[in-house]
Order: structure tokens, then C-alpha cells, then sequence
């Protein structure tokens, strides 16, 4: 069954959670690299700080496609955590990506309009990989919807390590991760200065950071369903994966966008399908 | 019935009247006026038969055989003159065999032949009927503005106006009479027709290019209609009395039998939907008006194919050869999408994704579960309006700006706000949540994991999929990029063309919203009358996309309201001297403009490699699907 309320909390406790872990992972990225590193509430800050400043735009239909990448990656994330089917969730979350490209092709600035290329090169990469996971957990659990997902009592990640695996890499491409921060970083090492985002400023910028905050929920709670047979197991599991992501994220340096494209599609249809083709062919070809 | 004889005959006889008709006032007013009858006819149709399943229907007429054999004839002489003057040989020897075949039949194997029911109705034809009878007559009605600017921008081109609109009220008629027959024999003659049609449409602007392709689509679709008469023959074989001729009869005679008949058959609809191999047919047919290439990919011709593979997924479902259909359709899908991507004549991207979409519906048919039946009804419908208005919209837009290719459409929203939010639409219509095209697909995931071998159709599925999402969603960065370049250009646009273009992206909306309505009372019974069960979407979800649809519509609302001012500033341009104009001080001080180009990533899906692997795939596996039917024979 759905529940609204999980939903609820979603939308009302995600970007404290998300905020956290932005300024953890910033935390631990600064003792990587040597550093001291912001107060853990410097994302907090810093958002707070963008609302204050004047909004500058190129064309105002800018302010639009931010509002429309936030409300839809609430509306992504409020269905996932409500129990909602897992492909519509995910169409949903596409959908509010394509306007946080949309919003950088709208300002024709050079810059923005390469992040959005690559922007939509990197949707193209993950997307696939996204819906195999969905589809493998269709079928060790027999269903898409979230709740029958998360109830299930089977070690699902023991039945998907291929299609864990793919996940972890296209999560890399998802959290702006390097190697594959193509169309924005949060490094200051940015050669198309900050991509897709060049051009939001001010109460923008601070929409644009927040979603960011709801999509890493979103994105760690897919974790979690990996491993939803026990909920310690899956904390950890979320742990440590994200010290893994931000181990590679200072490790590597950024890769062309080819690599990305082809490397994401090979571990998707390596990895991913004979995973799921084994899966297949172990259920009997799963004749309903 | 008297319903079913108006839709065949009337378009039928408006045609003769408009080939008789100069241009003018005259024409003009018979198109419209025919166009709003065919258009009641259809709704009333959609009245009379909306809740009765399947009838059958006998015609009291018995010359009809007779006056469709001569026409049949008469048709084929013209092709055969045609082909000889053109020296398109390919042609003159694909319709000899063709007409030897037919007169084999006609003279010879169907003497005996005492068919009883030759029309019928059910849900399905119904609604193939209502988008050929809306959609349809919608997009003549925009060919009368259209032909009419075509005409006054291309003056070299002989004004055949009239032969224009006799051949597309042809055409609507062929397509009734196809959807509405039950004998096949019937089927097939509407089946040439369409051919022609088609052949004498893409042909209108008599250059040599233009020759050239309606040769090409001729002698593809007269392959399919070998295939076609071959099917017939083997009928008439098995059964001289011509009892299983009746599609609904050959349906209840059982797998094993309807098997050879409904592969040929399929075949034939492989050809006429332009799925890989045959592909070039339909991206070489955009050198016709975009009205017709509007009515080739929406509602008639490439339906037709796709109608008939529907029409017998009964069959194929669960066997190799429906499986490997299936797969060409799954090919051509993924294939013609990358394509997609390397494209930049929208036209071509609109071609290509016509080709990949129809591949998809043959997937499910091919694969033909009863929840992959309903997927399919429901892409024909999404992709039927949704692909009109899209072309449409780049018709209009060609017109305005003199160019087809998506490079040129940048700052559309400023250029065009109307045209440009109604291609939005369109677009949105095509790949994005909650608009029909993601609904359909998704569906189909659900519905292929089920089905055997499905997962390889699922893997298709997700990576084509995501390839849609990129050469969709640059176009729609191209229209939306306010491109400090361009302003405002003046609205010349006719009455005619804006209001066909606001009907139909209302449509493409409103359709998100009733879908449901449609499914249970039309698709869902039709599914149910077949296989004894039906797929639907479940409530929950029905309920969030409608409630997502709504979010979507209220949000440029949002630009309503008041801000305390965005100041406007140019776009960043790396700290280098720049004017607001976007032109910046290049190296050796020359000034230089900004242009912006999208990514076509020719290395990884150009057009040449991936049509030649698609080629080589689909002739591949449509041999296959010929070996083993040929052992299934003997």
C-alpha cells in the first residue's frame, strides 16, 4: 500500500538530511585532500546566503524551469518514499531533469548550452542502468511498487550484485561525481566553469542546490532497497557506499564524455543484463 | 453499416468531384465541408458502435468484387505504364509478378469463393477509424493553406492542386475501407490503393528526386504486396470456398493454420510500416508537402501496416516467428532512435522516430501478449496525434522561416511563441512523463518481462528509451534558447493552419487525461474479446500522472507571478569583451558572433553505419523468419 505520510516526511525532512550529507561529504572530501575543511552546516549557509542575493538572469523563463526542476524532483522523490511504482518515479526524475536542461539552454549562454549537452549525454548513460535496477527488483520481488519492494523480506542485493554494481557506477554519474562531473562540478575545476548552472545566480542557484539535496536522499534511499531485508545492513550499506563515491571522487580525474557514454552502457549491458538475464533464466523464464 | 459504406464511398466520391474542381474558393470549400462530414461521420460512428464488440456485416451489393477487380487492374496498368516510361524496372517486374498473382487469384482460385461477411467493426477498428476520420481531415484541412504557400514559394512545381486532393481523399478512403473489411481479398485491394497513393503523393513535386523515392516506396510496398497475395493464395488452397478468408474466421481457425498466412501478412506490414530494412522508404517520402508526409506517418499508410500485424498478434504470439518479427520491430526501434540523434533536419529526426516507434508497436504485436496488445493500441493512438501536430508544426514553420533544419529554429520562442509552445507540446507528447508516448512505453516494459524472451525487448526498452530522451530534448533546447540573435517575427500565419494546429495539441493533452476512459471502454474490451483478459493501468497511477499533468499545466503560471525583479544580464562569456548581442573580441582583435550548435555525436550513431547494421539485421532476420516458415510448409 502507499502511504502519503512517507511522502510527507520526504518533503518536509529530505533537505535537512541532504543538506547533512552535502556537508559531510565536504567534510570528508577536505581531510582527503589535506584540508580542515567548512563547518558541517556550510551547505546550509551557503543556500541560505544565495536566497538573499539579487537573482540575475539572462531571460526570465529561467526562473520557471528552477521551479519546475524542484517541484518534479519533489514530486520523484515524495512518490519513491510514498511507495509508488519504481518506473514512474523514475520518468519523473528524468522529467525534472530535462527542465534543469532546458533552463540552461534557455539562457544561449556558451557555457550552460555545452553543460546541457553534456548534461543530456550523462542522462542518457544512467538512464538505462536506472531502469535495469527497477526491472531487477521487479524480479526477485514481483512487483514495482516501492512498498511491496521495501517489505520484502529476500536479500534482493544478493540476487542483483551485477545490477548493485552498475548502480553504484551510474550513482557516480548522478551525484556530480568525479570522474564523470561533465556538465557541472563541485569542484572549482570546472573547464566549462560550473556547466549547466552558469547561469543561475542568487534564489536560483539556492533552488537548483536544494534539489540537489532531495535527489541525494532520493538516490541513497534506491540504495537502501538493495538491501531492505534488514535496516541496519542497509545503513551501513549507505554509508558505505557514499565514502566509496567520495573516495573515487577524489581519486580520478575527470574523463571525456565518450568514455563516459560507452563505459556506463558497457557495465549497464555487461554487468547489468547477464545479471539479469541469469536471474531469467533461473525463474523459469518467469512465465506468469 | 449505412455508417461504414458513407466513410468508404463518400471520400471516395469527394475526390472525383475535387479532380474535376479548378483551384479556388470552390476547392476550398468542398475540402472543408467533406473534411467536417467525414470528421460527424466518425463521431457518429464512435456513438452507433462505441459499446456493440463485433459485428459483421454483409454487402447486399454482389458487383463490388467485380468493379474492385477492373480498378485493380486499371491500377496496375498505370503502374506498369509509369514504370516503363520512368525505366523503373524494379518496379515494372515487382507489379507484373504482382498482377499475374492477382489475376491467378481473381480468375482462378476464388471462382468458388462465397464469402458472406465482407465488412465488420469492432473496438479496434474503431479506433483506427477515429484517428484516420479526425486526424486525417484535420491535416486536409491544413493542406489547404499549405499547399496554397507551397505553391507560391516553389513556382517552379506544376500546380496540381486537384490531383493533390484527390489522392489524399484516395487515401482516407482506402484507409476505411481497409480497417472496416474483413475479407482479405477486400483488405487487399484497399492495401494496393494506399500504395498508389502514397506513390503518387511523394511523387507530386515531379523532380527527379522526388521520382526517384515514390519509385523507392512503390517497389517496397509492392514487395509487402506480394507478400500479401501470397498469403491469399495459400488461403485459397487450403480452402477453395474462401471461408477462412474472413479475418475474423482465419483469427478462430487456430495457431497452426493462420500461422503461414499471418506471417506473409506481417511481412507485407513490415513493408508498408517502414521498419528496417525497408526503412528508406519513409525517409526518402519527406520530399513530399509535409501535409502528406503528416498524413504517411500519423494516420494512414504506416498505421496500416502496423493495424494488420495488431490484427493477428493472436497468432504470432508465443511462436519463433512472432518472436522474430518482434525482434525486427525491437531492432528498428532502437536503431531508428540512435539515428535519430545524428540528425538534423527535423523532418528526419521526425522520420526516424516515426520508424522507431512503429518498430516498437511491432515488438509488442509480434511478441503479442494480451498486456502487450494493449500497449500497442495505445502507442497507435499517442503517436498518431502527437506526430501530426509535430509535423505540422515544422510544415508551419518551414514556411515561416525557410528552413527544416533544427539549427535554424533557435529562439523558436521568440520567433513564433504560438507555433513554438504547440511544438513543445508535441514533443513533450513524444518522450516525457505523464504525456501517452512514456505511458505506452512503460507499459510495455511491465508487459515484456513477462512475456518470453522478454527481457531482451526490456533491454531494448531502457536504452532506447534514454536515446529518445537526447535528440528530443536538444530540439526542445533549440526552441526554448532565447537566441539574443533573433526577435519576434510578424504572425502571418492562416486561420486554417492555427486552428488545425490548437486542435490537435489540445488533443495531445486531453488525451493524457481520458486515456483511461479510452482503455476501459474501447481497448480493454477489445483486448478482453481476443485473449479472455486484459491488461489496464492501475488506479494509483492513473491518478498521479493525471495529478503530474495538472502540475505541469499550472507551472508557467508561476511567471505570473510577482518578483521582486529579476535584473536581466548577458550570458557569462569567460570574462572576454562581449556586447549584448553575444559578439565577443576573438584572437587579432576581430569580432566575432557566438554561435551555438547542438551535438550530433555523428562518430558514435551516424547514420551511415547504424542504417547498414540495421539493414543487414532486418534482412537477416526476416530470412530467418522465411526459413522457417518454409519449413513450417512443407
Amino acid at each position: 500500500m502507499m502511504s502519503p505520510v512517507y511522502g510527507l516526511i520526504y518533503i518536509l525532512l529530505a533537505p535537512i538530511a541532504g543538506g547533512l550529507v552535502a556537508g559531510i561529504d565536504r567534510k570528508i572530501t577536505a581531510r582527503m585532500q589535506g584540508r580542515v575543511g567548512p563547518p558541517l552546516l556550510q551547505p546550509f549557509y551557503d543556500v541560505g546566503k544565495l536566497f538573499e542575493k539579487e537573482n540575475l538572469v539572462v531571460t526570465r523563463s529561467q526562473d520557471l524551469y528552477a521551479l519546475c526542476y524542484l517541484v518534479f524532483m519533489l514530486v520523484a522523490g515524495a512518490l519513491f518514499f510514498a511507495g509508488g511504482d519504481l518506473l514512474l518515479v523514475i520518468f519523473a526524475f528524468t522529467l525534472s531533469h530535462i527542465f534543469l536542461v532546458l533552463g540552461a539552454y534557455a539562457s544561449s549562454s556558451p557555457y550552460s548550452f555545452i553543460g546541457a549537452e553534456r548534461e543530456l549525454i550523462q542522462i542518457i548513460a544512467y538512464e538505462p542502468m536506472i531502469i535495469l535496477s527497477a526491472v531487477g527488483m521487479y524480479m526477485v520481488t514481483a512487483s514495482f511498487f516501492v512498498s511491496d519492494i521495501v517489505v520484502s523480506s529476500i536479500p534482493i542485493v544478493l540476487y542483483l550484485p551485477g545490477v548493485f554494481i552498475g548502480f553504484l557506477m551510474v550513482l557516480t554519474i548522478k551525484l556530480r561525481k568525479s570522474p564523470f562531473d561533465l556538465s557541472t562540478s563541485h569542484h572549482a575545476h570546472q573547464e566549462i566553469v560550473k556547466g549547466v548552472t552558469t547561469e543561475f545566480t542568487g534564489p536560483n542557484l539556492g533552488k537548483i542546490e536544494i534539489a540537489h539535496w532531495y535527489e541525494y536522499v532520493f538516490l541513497l534511499g534506491f540504495i537502501f532497497l538493495f538491501f531492505a531485508f534488514s535496516i541496519p545492513i542497509a545503513l551501513l550499506a549507505i554509508a558505505v557506499a557514499y565514502l566509496l563515491e567520495i573516495l573515487i571522487d577524489n581519486t580520478f580525474s575527470r574523463v571525456k564524455w565518450q568514455f563516459t557514454l560507452r563505459s556506463a552502457w558497457i557495465i549497464a549491458g555487461m554487468l547489468g543484463l547477464i545479471n539479469l538475464a541469469v536471474l531469467y533464466y533461473l525463474s523459469g523464464g518467469l512465465q506468469a | 453499416m449505412i455508417e461504414l459504406a458513407f466513410l468508404i464511398l463518400f471520400p471516395a466520391i469527394v475526390a472525383f468531384l475535387l479532380l474535376a474542381l479548378k483551384n479556388g474558393q470552390v476547392q476550398n470549400a468542398v475540402v472543408k465541408i467533406a473534411a467536417g462530414l467525414i470528421g460527424l461521420a466518425t463521431i457518429i460512428l464512435l456513438i452507433t458502435y462505441f459499446s456493440s464488440g463485433l459485428v459483421l456485416f454483409t454487402v447486399p451489393f454482389d458487383a463490388a468484387a467485380e468493379i474492385m477487380s477492373v480498378i485493380s487492374l486499371l491500377i496496375a496498368g498505370f503502374i506498369l505504364y509509369l514504370g516503363i516510361k520512368q525505366r523503373k524496372y524494379l518496379a515494372v517486374i515487382l507489379i507484373t509478378i504482382q498482377t499475374l498473382m492477382f489475376i491467378g487469384i481473381e480468375g482462378w482460385l476464388a471462382k468458388d469463393v462465397q464469402q458472406v461477411y465482407n465488412l465488420f467493426i469492432d473496438q479496434f477498428s474503431l479506433i483506427m477509424a477515429a484517428i484516420v476520420g479526425i486526424i486525417g481531415t484535420l491535416i486536409c484541412v491544413y493542406a489547404l493553406a499549405y499547399m496554397e504557400t507551397y505553391h507560391t514559394q516553389h513556382p517552379e512545381i506544376q500546380d496540381r492542386r486537384n490531383i493533390f486532393f484527390f489522392m489524399v481523399f484516395v487515401f482516407l478512403a482506402a484507409m476505411f475501407g481497409l480497417i472496416f473489411s474483413n475479407n482479405l481479398l477486400w483488405v487487399y485491394f484497399f492495401w494496393e490503393i494506399t500504395t498508389l497513393a502514397s506513390f503518387i503523393l511523394i511523387g507530386y513535386a515531379k523532380t527527379s528526386e522526388s521520382t526517384n523515392n515514390a519509385f523507392l516506396a512503390l517497389e517496397m510496398n509492392l514487395l509487402g504486396g506480394i507478400a500479401f497475395a501470397g498469403a491469399i493464395i495459400y488461403l485459397l488452397i487450403a480452402d477453395p470456398t474462401g471461408s477462412l478468408l474472413g479475418i475474423e474466421q482465419l483469427l478462430s481457425s487456430g495457431q497452426a493454420f493462420a500461422l503461414v498466412p499471418a506471417v506473409l501478412l506481417s511481412f507485407a506490414g513490415i513493408t508498408k510500416a517502414a521498419l528496417m530494412p525497408f526503412s528508406s522508404w519513409l525517409v526518402g517520402a519527406m520530399v513530399a508537402p509535409t501535409p502528406v508526409s503528416a498524413l504517411l506517418h500519423s494516420s494512414t499508410m504506416v498505421k496500416a501496416g502496423v493495424y494488420i500485424i495488431v490484427r493477428f498478434a493472436p497468432v504470432l504470439s508465443g511462436t519463433t516467428e512472432g518472436l522474430i518479427i518482434g525482434l525486427v520491430g525491437g531492432f528498428t526501434f532502437l536503431l531508428g532512435s540512435a539515428i535519430a540523434i545524428s540528425q538534423s533536419n527535423a523532418k528526419k529526426v521526425l522520420a526516424y522516430s516515426t520508424i522507431a516507434n512503429l518498430g516498437l508497436i511491432v515488438a509488442c504485436a509480434g511478441v503479442g501478449t494480451y498486456k502487450l496488445v494493449w500497449a500497442a493500441i495505445l502507442l497507435i493512438i499517442f503517436h498518431a496525434i502527437a506526430k501530426s501536430l509535430l509535423f505540422l508544426c515544422v510544415g508551419t514553420v518551414e514556411h515561416q522561416i525557410g528552413s527544416r533544419n533544427i539549427e535554424d529554429m533557435s529562439g523558436l520562442i521568440v520567433r513564433m511563441p504560438k507555433v513554438a509552445v504547440m511544438m513543445l507540446v508535441g514533443i513533450a507528447g513524444m518522450f516525457l512523463a505523464p504525456f501517452g508516448m512514456l505511458i505506452s512505453k512503460w507499459v510495455a516494459i511491465e508487459a515484456f518481462i513477462e512475456a518470453q524472451f522478454g527481457l531482451i525487448f526490456v533491454a531494448i526498452l531502457a536504452f532506447g528509451g534514454s536515446i529518445t530522451v537526447f535528440f528530443w530534448s536538444k530540439w526542445m533546447g533549440k526552441i526554448i534558447s532565447v537566441d539574443p540573435h533573433v526577435s519576434r517575427e510578424e504572425d502571418s500565419l492562416k486561420s486554417e493552419k492555427k486552428g488545425v494546429l490548437y486542435i490537435l495539441a489540445g488533443l495531445t493533452v486531453l488525451i493524457c487525461l481520458i486515456f483511461p476512459l479510452i482503455s476501459s471502454s474501447l481497448i480493454e474490451p477489445f483486448v478482453l474479446s481476443v485473449y479472455g483478459q486484459t491488461a489496464r493501468l492501475s488506479q494509483d497511477n492513473i491518478i498521479i500522472m493525471a495529478m503530474m499533468l495538472f502540475l505541469l499545466m499550472i507551472m508557467p503560471f508561476s511567471m505570473l507571478l510577482p518578483r521582486n525583479g529579476a535584473r536581466k544580464v548577458p550570458p557569462y562569456m569567460g570574462g572576454r569583451p562581449a556586447s549584448s548581442d553575444m559578439k565577443f573580441l576573438g584572437s587579432m582583435g576581430v569580432t566575432r558572433d557566438v554561435t551555438l550548435s547542438n551535438y550530433y555525436l555523428n562518430d558514435l550513431f551516424g547514420e551511415n553505419r547504424l542504417l547498414m547494421a540495421g539493414t543487414a539485421l532486418g534482412f537477416g532476420l526476416i530470412l530467418l523468419a522465411m526459413i522457417v516458415l518454409v519449413g513450417m510448409i512443407l
